[in-house]
């Protein structure tokens, strides 16, 4: 059986002006279904790169990424949007819920995409608020609700249509500790719970402890990967 | 796609809703564009369908002789001064044309009418009594006077009702009274149907029918016996007006001995000339009004683009994460059009709005009739939508070609 993520030699290179940035250098990588991987590395070092590329917001100038079997640098715009849409959830930095727009139509928006009907939308939505622990703030904006809080309504969103992979750049990286392990706490519940993956890039230990998969990263190449739990199914009591 | 349709116009009006006094700004252009149309058309329907009234109420295909030329502006140099029309030519044309399915004369003075104590400068007409039939007129009460009237030039008389109204108390009736013309005692055998104004904006219901031939004899005075001041005809069908005109022509030419490089002694109109002048009116006004409604549109539809286009600045960001989380590019591209149609066609209805209040208003202040077709309301409708799904097309399109990337990153 194929594995979920498959790159192969991949490269991913930003012309700026006459210079070429060479984001991503030949790096291959296999990632299994119900891993819980944290991708670290210095600033610059080409992780968001990855991440947007895993996420099929991008596709990898050379080399060959797979997902799920499916060749990714083929694919048109819309057949991505597709993709993301079916099988992939984001959480930001910074959050990223659309402004002036209640916690509950924020986690609806990717089944709305879907074609889902209102109904259907809603109670999908507000299950996964639930889910976050965010029962009863359905109808609160965003700018009602705390960092931690917002963050756990971009959970919601992403979660929502049931992915199989989730991403997460930094999505502590705005949070103080104890939003930032609720944060976690939650992921870890997604990942053991529901198998669901989840690539995580962080610049915190304690965040990658969370973690059974530590990949590091150096000028758009591996430097390390590395497992640093058993498996998936096993966790830190309590943490 | 429905539940897509209706959340994104949800969207869209709560957006529009937030950012009112910028909506409204935006949309003026519609507004206004819109409602002047809306406003001018109904005014200048109403104008035109009170024009054709007016133009019917001269009869059904008549044909009208004077004798003299008109000249271009269409003003009479002298009504009558020149003697080149009389009754033996009337009589001449009806034997000789059968296009012509009747003709009549009648020659006009203006004298007092002397009823009781009261009395009335009003148009005394002597007429044929084919120019009643060919003319449309018909009666409230009584009824017409006959050829023996004519022949035995009997002292009868028909009034309008704006003699009626001013030498009559209200309630009594007129038929059957008697009336003195310069001293001469008529009886009243009927009373005239009102026509209201003609399109010349003189009353016509201000008028005295007598036999031509009593007129000529006992009221006139004239010196020239079977002279008229206007001959009339009138045609079966409508098409036949030009051809009989053309035929009228030359028998009057030939009758009144013209060679060929004089040119005519009498002028002659169709009902259709007359519509004629006011249909040219009527086009130049709706090309005005076209003009209008194009740049008006254009402005309002420019305002839609320009307002698109920072919006879809502001909310790159938005773009970006619609985009992560499974927007393809014609949810985005749906998103802004359905943002600037709704936009548009918000501004569209309430032009409609104050367009037909507009036109009520002036008919309400200024008394002017105004029509309100469906047809304008339904094409301005229309017409507003089709401006925001241009004027959206290109903001649409920016939007969902931006890079999802580029987009989330936006500041
Ligand atoms: N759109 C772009 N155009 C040009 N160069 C880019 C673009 N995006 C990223 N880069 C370059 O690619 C390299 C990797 O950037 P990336 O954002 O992946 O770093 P990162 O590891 O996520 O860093 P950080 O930890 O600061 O978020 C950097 O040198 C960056 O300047
Ligand atoms: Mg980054």
């Amino acid at each position: 059986m194929a594995s979920l993520i498959e790159c192969d030699d991949v490269w991913k290179i930003y012309r700026v002006g006459d210079v070429d940035v060479q984001a991503l250098r030949g790096l291959s990588l296999t990632i299994e279904q119900g891993e819980f991987v944290a991708i670290m590395g210095s600033s610059g070092s080409g992780k968001s790169t990855l991440m947007n590329m895993l996420g099929c917001l991008d596709q990898p100038t050379k080399g060959h990424y797979r997902l799920n079997g499916v060749e990714v640098g083929r694919l048109t715009p819309d057949e991505l949007a597709g993709i993301r849409n079916q099988q992939i959830g984001f959480v930001f930095q910074s959050f990223n819920l659309i402004p002036r727009t209640s916690a509950l139509e924020n986690a609806q928006l990717p089944l709305f995409y879907r074609g889902l009907s209102l109904k259907e939308q809603r109670v999908k939505a507000a299950e996964a608020l639930g889910r976050v622990g965010l029962h009863g703030r359905e109808d609160h904006y965003p700018t009602q609700l705390s960092g931690g809080q917002q963050q756990r309504v971009a959970i919601a969103r992403a979660l929502v249509t049931s992915p199989s992979l989730l991403l997460a750049d930094e999505p502590t990286g705005n949070l103080d500790t104890q939003s930032s392990q609720e944060i976690m706490r939650i992921l870890e519940t997604l990942n053991r719970d529901e198998g669901i993956t989840i690539i995580l890039v962080t610049h915190e230990v304690d965040v990658a402890a969370y973690a059974a998969r530590e990949i590091v990263i150096k000028d758009g190449q591996i430097l390390s990967d590395r497992k640093t739990k058993a498996g998936p199914i096993s966790s830190p009591v309590g943490a | 796609m429905a539940a897509f349709v209706w959340l994104t116009i949800m969207t869209a009006l709560r957006i529009l809703g937030r950012n009112r006094m910028r909506a409204g700004l935006t949309m003026l252009g519609i507004v206004i564009g819109v409602a002047a149309v809306i406003a001018m058309v109904s005014i200048g329907e109403g104008a035109k369908r009170a024009v054709q009234a007016q133009i019917a109420t001269m009869g059904t295909n008549v044909i009208i002789i004077f004798p003299g030329v008109t000249s271009a502006s269409g003003v009479r140099g002298s009504q009558g001064s020149a003697i080149t029309l009389t009754v033996s030519d009337a009589l001449e044309l009806k034997k000789r044309i059968p296009l012509l399915v009747d003709t009549g004369w009648s020659r006009r003075d203006v004298l007092q009418i002397v009823y009781g104590n009261k009395n009335w400068n009003g148009p005394i007409y002597g007429i044929s009594p084919s120019y009643l039939t060919i003319r449309d007129w018909s009666f409230t009460s009584g009824g017409p006077f006959t050829q023996t009237d004519l022949d035995s030039a009997a002292r009868v008389a028909l009034i309008g009702q704006t003699i009626v109204d001013n030498l009559f108390e209200p309630g009594e009736e007129p038929v059957g009274a008697v009336i003195r013309i310069k001293n001469v005692p008529f009886r009243i055998i009927g009373v005239l149907a009102p026509k209201g104004q003609s399109s010349q904006g003189t009353d016509q219901d201000d008028v005295i029918f007598i036999p031509f031939s009593t007129a000529e004899r006992k009221v006139f005075g004239t010196s020239f016996i079977g002279s008229v001041a206007a001959m009339f005809g009138s045609t079966d069908q409508v098409e036949d007006l030009p051809m009989a005109a053309e035929q009228i022509r030359e028998v009057l030419r030939a009758r009144h001995r013209l060679q060929a490089e004089q040119g005519d002694d009498f002028t002659i109109k169709t009902q259709v000339d007359i519509g004629k002048v006011q249909e040219g009116t009527s086009e130049t006004l709706t090309m005005m009004l076209f003009a209008i409604a194009s740049v008006s549109l254009l402005v309002g539809g420019i305002g839609i683009m320009n307002i698109l286009l920072v919006s879809v600045t502001e909310r790159t960001r938005e773009i970006g994460v619609r985009m992560a989380v499974g927007a393809k590019r014609y949810h985005i591209v749906m998103q802004f059009l359905i943002e600037a149609m709704t936009l548009s066609l918000v501004g569209g209805v309430l032009g409609i709005v104050l367009g037909v209040a507009g036109a009520k208003l002036t008919t309400l202040i200024a008394g002017w009739p105004t029509i309100i077709s469906g047809n304008v309301i339904v094409i301005s409708f229309f017409f507003s939508l089709v401006v925001g799904l241009f004027f959206g097309l290109y903001p649409a399109n920016k939007a969902a070609r931006l890079n999802p990337i580029e987009a989330l990153r936006y500041e």
